[in-house]
């Protein structure tokens, strides 16, 4: 169910802040602003004597230099390989030699870290994770190698899978001026071009405790980990970090089309991008009734789409919809069917504008969007279900410019959402001049040599 | 900053008390029905919601291989339409309710997991019994499933990852139960039959080949009484699959050609049972060589000293029918050949014993401190609780598990090193277009 989870994801983290403070909802977490600037969540979660710990940084691939897409990526990897004290991969083994499991990941908007470890051992994790917010050391000898590393990584996720392929040319034609235009990883040839001053001149730049947010979940509260950040995280000092200025897309007005042709492709599919307002640059009530939208038109497989063309017509094997709208500037609302043996990406086409055709021309109905909401609301008890989950939630929040109560508020909020809001929205956003159509499918003729 | 790396040098050897924390804090149940159904429970009444996890025994061993991915559609078809509910009525009833219910089937196993708030937890059993026992199989959902299976099973047959797996299987087991493709195929998938799923439904759904655990918030009389009422309709027992156990085939090297960037590598060999008395020895020297991430032996030749994969690993699998070593690397096509070099040197090192005192602390003080790590989520302490019973390990194990590792002596995992690996008897498949191999 991993469509679910991101629903969870966007849906716990869309919404604009400015609402008065709301009744604790999911999680009821403590907060608190170290001196330094730092923000802090801790979630008391008591059923195992371990914590999930994590820092944030309000910085992603968004954010890259010019010709050098992907860096943050880079960085988040070199974050392993060493400090002014530890040497290259120490972190990673004193981790691992007190029964911590951790890794670390990196988004347009966000870079983190984690570590799930034995709550004694917090303690140890902050003073390492402070440390190289600081103190990171990198030599040639270790950055090279390192390079070759991302692009095998690029090589596994992107290059090696038609489809991931495609997905980066659709978000290229998406994006006409923004940053997100850019793949994550970064695009190959300015990979190869990253040096060890590029990834030091950017940690200089946005690691700063300022620019962090430290998200403590497990077997503590506010009161055993604030004397431990103070003494690790707090004793950094904060310095000035740019705004998070990225350049702003142009008004959309021409519908796009991309096909990516492989004779590697045997299941072709279709996938429909509309640019879309995230819940920072709306408010919440637009975010959450976009997220509605798409749990009745493509969520599950009681949608109108998966009804329409997977179960009524049989024209596709899969189709869906989902809106993430947990991003600190514009994102998409997303479309995405496969089709049936002997169906045409024309035919499946047709049949998934009609489908939308009618559910933003006649609007949705009451009877659907009560039932959606009330199924997105069962995922916030879903959502208690693990340490990193909570972790995830906020960190994702805090980092595209939304706050601790937009994430409590959120069942809450949910269910305020009308009808017309969910139809309104609906049709302010799914305009085709936004939109880019993406098509996967083998070329007509076989390439020599290959089948397809 | 340097001061405090001395408590971090040292934390590495510190003893990690958990074993007994660990067993402390997680007190399973086992929970007998007045039917007589057993399961493990544990109970954690935190949070308002129940996982429940279950297998029964079969799997694909029960395929033929002109219905390769029969398990697999059946399992798809259970949530697809049973009892008075048709397929959309079914379906709307989990959705609406925040129900979860999921079935798959692979090489061993058809396995399920439900999870339910415990507001809803009446429907979502009645829901499952009937899912269980009174499945429709209707024609449309039928169609629609091998549609789904069929692309599926396209999209996939040109991913490196799937072939290289499939073809590991081919050449290990050919003319067995294992190299067939438990994923099905979509010629077979095609001419599978309603009266075959009824068939293999009939024999696969018996409580003789069924294991369940439970977690969350619900009582172990609250399950006794739900267990007979999900299950206690089943046959008491069906025969088994007709299949055999079986040795993989020596070692050889394969290359299947793709036009792709990077090649993609399966490699491995015959592994250890998972009730040998020398497993946990097994599973700390895997863990050295393969299975500890940044601390192992083949991440740290193949990626951090040499940049020349994502990712390198190696596990153990613990197939019924032929228990598995096994790992994967993938490298540019250009590089493969000394990424396989490495692997062979690295199996040809530990295979020699060649295992330090050190290597063996840090392997324990990170198995054992982990452990408490995986009893975090009702869903995952449910599918724990399922292969334990499916294991025939007694409910005290989640206590003792950290003992067993503690147990292993350096002087057991250099001999259980030098048992069970074996350069020779490496078979390794590369898909893509590797220079310098075959």
């Amino acid at each position: 169910m991993p469509l679910r989870s991101l629903l969870l994801m966007t849906a716990l983290a869309a919404g604009t802040t400015t609402a008065s403070p709301v009744a604790a909802q999911i999680f009821d977490p403590e907060t608190f602003t170290l001196e330094n600037g730092m923000d802090v969540v801790v979630v008391t979660n008591r059923r195992a004597p371990v914590v999930s710990h994590w820092v944030w940084y309000r910085v992603g691939t968004a954010d890259s230099p010019p010709g050098k897409s992907g860096l943050p990526h880079f960085l988040e990897h070199l974050m392993f390989k060493g400090t002014d004290s530890l040497e290259p991969g120490e972190f990673s083994r004193n981790v691992a030699r007190n029964g911590g499991t951790e890794n670390a990941m990196t988004s347009s908007d966000f870079t983190a870290y984690f570590q799930n470890i034995a709550k004694d051992r917090l303690p140890l994790v902050m003073r390492m994770e402070a440390d190289r917010m600081a103190n990171l050391q990198l030599t040639d000898e270790v950055v090279l190698p390192e390079r070759d590393v991302v692009l095998e990584e690029r090589r596994s996720r992107v290059d090696n899978d038609p489809g991931a392929r495609l997905n980066e040319q659709i978000n290229a034609a998406q994006f006409l001026n923004h940053p997100y235009g850019d793949p994550i990883i970064g695009w190959f040839h300015e990979m190869e071009t990253y040096t060890r001053e590029d990834a030091k001149d950017f940690y200089e730049t946005w690691y700063a405790p300022n620019n962090a947010i430290l998200i403590v979940v497990g077997d503590v509260d506010a009161a055993d980990v604030r004397p431990l950040a103070e003494e690790t995280y707090g004793k950094i000092a904060p310095r000035p970090v740019p705004e998070r200025i990225r350049l702003a897309e142009p008004p959309q007005e021409a519908a796009r089309r991309v096909t990516l042709e492989d004779p590697r492709v045997a299941q072709p599919s279709v996938v429909r991008t509309y640019l879309a307002p995230s819940q920072r640059q709306a408010d919440w009530e637009t975010a959450y009734a976009l997220d509605v939208f798409a749990e009745v038109l493509g969520g599950g497989t009681t949608s109108r789409l998966y009804r329409e063309l997977v179960v009524e017509q049989g024209l596709a094997a899969s189709a869906g919809a989902f809106y993430r709208g947990s991003s600190y500037d514009s994102t998409t609302f997303r479309i995405y069917a496969s089709p049936r043996a002997g169906v045409s990406l024309e035919t499946l086409e047709a049949a998934i504008d009609q489908v939308l055709e009618t559910a933003l021309e006649e609007g949705l109905t009451e009877q659907e969007v009560e039932r959606a909401k009330k199924r997105m609301q069962a995922e916030s008890v879903y959502a208690r279900d693990s340490l990193g989950g909570a972790a995830r939630i906020f960190g994702v929040a805090l980092t595209t410019g939304l706050t601790v109560e937009d994430v409590e508020a959120w069942p809450e909020r949910l269910a305020t959402i009308t009808l017309d809001q969910v139809n309104t929205v609906g049709r302010d956003v799914l305009r085709a001049g936004r939109s880019v159509t993406g098509l996967l499918r083998a070329p007509s003729s076989p390439v020599e040599g290959e089948t397809g | 900053m340097r001061s405090f790396l001395a408590g971090v040098l040292v934390s590495g050897t510190l003893a990690f008390g958990t074993a007994g924390s660990a067993g402390a804090t997680v007190p399973v149940e086992k929970v007998e029905s007045p039917g007589g159904i057993s399961a493990y429970l544990l109970h954690e009444p935190s949070v308002p919601l129940i996982a429940m996890s279950f297998l029964f025994k079969g799997g694909a061993q029960f395929e033929t291989d002109e219905q390769a991915g029969l398990a697999r559609m059946t399992a798809a078809l259970l949530d697809e339409g049973a009892g008075e509910r048709e397929s959309l009525t079914f379906r709307t009833e989990l959705e609406d309710n925040g129900i979860r219910l999921s079935f798959d089937a692979d090489r061993d196993t058809l396995t399920g997991d439900l999870r339910t708030l415990t507001e809803n937890r009446a429907l979502a059993f009645e829901l499952l019994r009937d899912a269980l026992i009174e499945p429709r199989f209707d024609v449309e959902p039928i169609e629609r499933i091998r549609g789904q299976l069929t692309a599926g099973l396209k999209r996939r047959q040109n991913d490196p990852n799937t072939i290289a797996r499939q073809a590991f299987f081919e050449t290990a087991f050919p003319e067995h139960a294992y190299g067939h493709p438990s994923e099905g195929t979509v010629e077979a998938v095609a001419s599978i039959a309603r009266d075959d799923i009824v068939a293999y439904h009939g024999r696969q759904l018996a409580l003789d080949k069924l294991h369940v655990g439970v977690a969350g918030d619900i009582t172990a009389e609250e399950l006794a009484g739900v267990l007979d009422e999900v299950f206690g309709e089943l046959p008491a027992a069906t025969p088994a699959p007709e299949v055999r156990a079986i040795e993989p085939a020596p070692g050889t090297l394969v290359v299947v050609p793709q036009a792709v960037p990077q090649s993609v590598v399966a490699f491995g060999h015959a592994g250890i049972d998972r009730l040998d008395p020398d497993y946990y020895a097994a599973y700390v020297a895997n863990y050295i060589l393969g299975g500890g991430g940044f601390q192992s032996r083949l991440l740290h030749e193949i990626r951090e000293k040499r940049g020349l994969a994502y990712s390198a690993y190696s596990y153990l699998l613990d197939a019924d029918l032929s228990p598995l070593w096994s790992g994967g690397v993938a490298t540019n096509n250009a590089d493969v050949a000394e990424s396989v070099r490495l692997v062979r040197e690295e199996v040809a090192r530990i295979a020699e014993g060649d295992i330090a005192a050190d290597e063996l602390e840090g392997a324990k003080t990170f198995l054992t401190g982990s452990f408490p790590l995986r009893l975090t989520s009702n869903a995952r302490v449910a599918s724990l609780l399922m292969s334990m019973s499916s294991l025939g390990l007694d409910e005290d194990f989640l206590a003792r598990r950290n003992d067993y590792i503690e147990a292993v002596t350096l002087d057991d995992v250099q001999r259980v090193a030098r048992e069970l690996f074996d350069p020779e008897a490496l078979i390794i498949v590369v898909v893509g277009e590797p220079e310098g191999l075959g």
